[in-house]
């Protein structure tokens, strides 16, 4: 695998929903390219168009013209099998709450992917483990969600994400419903797991501990690409912004 | 790995696909279960109108049996009591049957039930919005979900039809044996009986998956990106 293939294309995407007799363009032109094994956030305030490019990004949403590539597919092309093959092997989901399957335990919630992907039961359960271990929830396995805080359901999700080895974790506010410490160290892991596992990260965030580890920063403005900033560049404009924050 | 690795859009990639997102028969039946004992009381409530509903259609019909076990005796003062308990009883019939009247209301108690059964798994549905979301976003097919909510109310049908059955029977034999003492109970005829019992319970597991038809498909066909909804 070349290291600067491109593991997300956005070519030329627009999107419009029609809210009665209203349009509304959420995205209005859209390229981007998205490096493989890069940690990516997309910040933009709320209305931006943010949302929808990220769920373009991570084939939940269809655009209304133009074209998404994942992984080089294009994604309006596949059919409810391959889009669920795609979600099942190719992308894991991090949401702002947690979604953790409230009915199950934190083995039976990482095994959940596995098991769809056709593992058998005990092989599934054995890499279940072993991500449980590198989240730090190792002794937690038997645990229904409401016994766990915040960031442990929060972990938990990363390891359910990383269940199949995706190409991409798609991660949407994922510190939303974390406090400050909690929040950073959930950030701090997915960035460790980025460069560990060559996994690309993509999220969509109003954070701005986020850009601290971002290697890439994709700023959402009405519906188009505002900038793009790789991580050398930023450092300024953290600054900038922490200074106009005091 | 295999070929299938690399999804393209020839078609024919596609089967080898659909063999990869699976979801075993055993594993359902195991994720349905659980999400019963979980929300054991939410269940109980959504079955407890389809019990009502079979323990009357099994009282009346085990009524049946027991007044056509009391008549195959021959003896005129049974079929005397027969008539003074209410029974229709022309001087040649040799046979009790339920009554056109009775029939319609069991009738409409059913009805009232399924639509009872939709309107309660319609609301579960919308609670589990996200956990739906959720699962289709780790790649679960809508046919998965469709299975998931037909197996719960099938074994909530089964267990509830079944436990209706037995206890409108139970009452039926109680009533009878109030009415006409201990040989009503006695003289039941047991296959009569039996088949009045399974009768009622598949019944009341037919009932139970038409109820739920409806909203499993609105469940199956809710988009992933539900998941993502912050708020309701």
């Amino acid at each position: 695998m070349t290291t600067n293939k491109n593991i997300v294309r956005v070519t030329n995407v627009t999107k419009t929903f029609q809210l009665g007799k209203i349009a509304v363009h959420a995205l209005k032109g859209v390229e981007l390219e998205i490096p493989t094994g890069q940690y990516v956030s997309i910040m933009g305030p709320s209305g931006s168009g943010k949302s929808t490019l990220f769920n373009m990004i991570g084939g939940l949403d269809k655009p209304t013209t133009g074209k998404v590539y994942i992984d080089e597919v294009d994604v309006s092309q596949l059919d409810a099998y391959e889009l669920a093959w795609l979600r099942c092997r190719k992308i894991g989901y991090i949401f702002q709450t947690f979604n953790i399957i409230q009915v199950m335990t934190a083995l039976e919630n990482v095994t959940l992917p596995m098991t769809f992907a056709g593992m058998r039961n005990d092989e599934a359960i054995e890499k279940a483990m072993g991500l449980l271990d590198l989240v730090g929830l190792g002794d937690r396995f038997q645990h229904k969600p409401f016994e766990l805080s915040g960031g442990q359901q929060q972990r938990v999700a990363i390891a359910r994400a990383l269940a199949n080895d995706p190409a991409i974790i798609l991660a949407d506010e994922p510190t939303g419903n974390l406090d400050l410490k909690t929040g950073e160290e959930i950030i701090n892991l997915l960035q460790n797991l980025s460069h560990e596992r060559d996994v690309t990260v993509i999220s969509a965030t109003h954070d701005i501990k986020m850009l601290n580890v971002s290697d890439l920063v994709v700023w959402i403005r009405d519906g188009r690409i505002d900038k793009i900033e790789s991580r050398d560049e930023l450092t300024i404009s953290v600054g900038r912004i922490d200074a106009r924050n005091a | 790995m295999n070929n299938a690795d690399h999804p393209t859009q020839s078609p024919g990639n596609v089967a080898g696909i659909r063999r990869q997102v699976v979801l075993p028969l055993g594993k359902s039946i195991e994720i349905a279960y659980n999400s019963i004992r979980v929300r054991f009381f939410r269940s109980l409530i959504t079955t407890l109108s389809l019990v009502l509903a079979v323990s009357f259609l099994s009282f009346v019909n085990v009524s049946t049996d027991v007044a056509n076990g009391l008549l195959a005796t021959g003896q005129p003062e049974l079929r005397q009591a027969l008539v003074r308990a209410g029974y229709d009883l022309a001087p040649e019939d040799r046979r009790a049957d339920s009554s056109s009247k009775q029939r319609w209301i069991v009738l409409l108690s059913l009805l009232v039930c399924a639509v009872g059964i939709v309107n309660a798994q319609l609301m579960a549905v919308t609670e589990r919005f996200r956990e739906i979301g959720t699962m289709k976003c780790l790649g679960a097919l809508d046919r998965f979900v469709m299975r998931l909510f037909l197996l719960e109310a099938g074994m909530q049908g089964l267990v509830g039809a079944a436990a209706g059955a037995l206890g409108g029977a139970l009452f039926a034999l109680l009533n009878g044996f109030i009415l006409f003492g201990g040989q009503a109970v006695r003289l039941v005829p047991a296959n009569e009986l039996l088949l009045s019992l399974l009768w009622a319970t598949a019944a009341g597991c037919l009932l139970s998956l038409i109820g739920v038809a409806y909203p499993a498909w609105v469940a199956a066909r809710m988009q992933p990106v539900e998941a993502m909804r912050v708020e309701q």
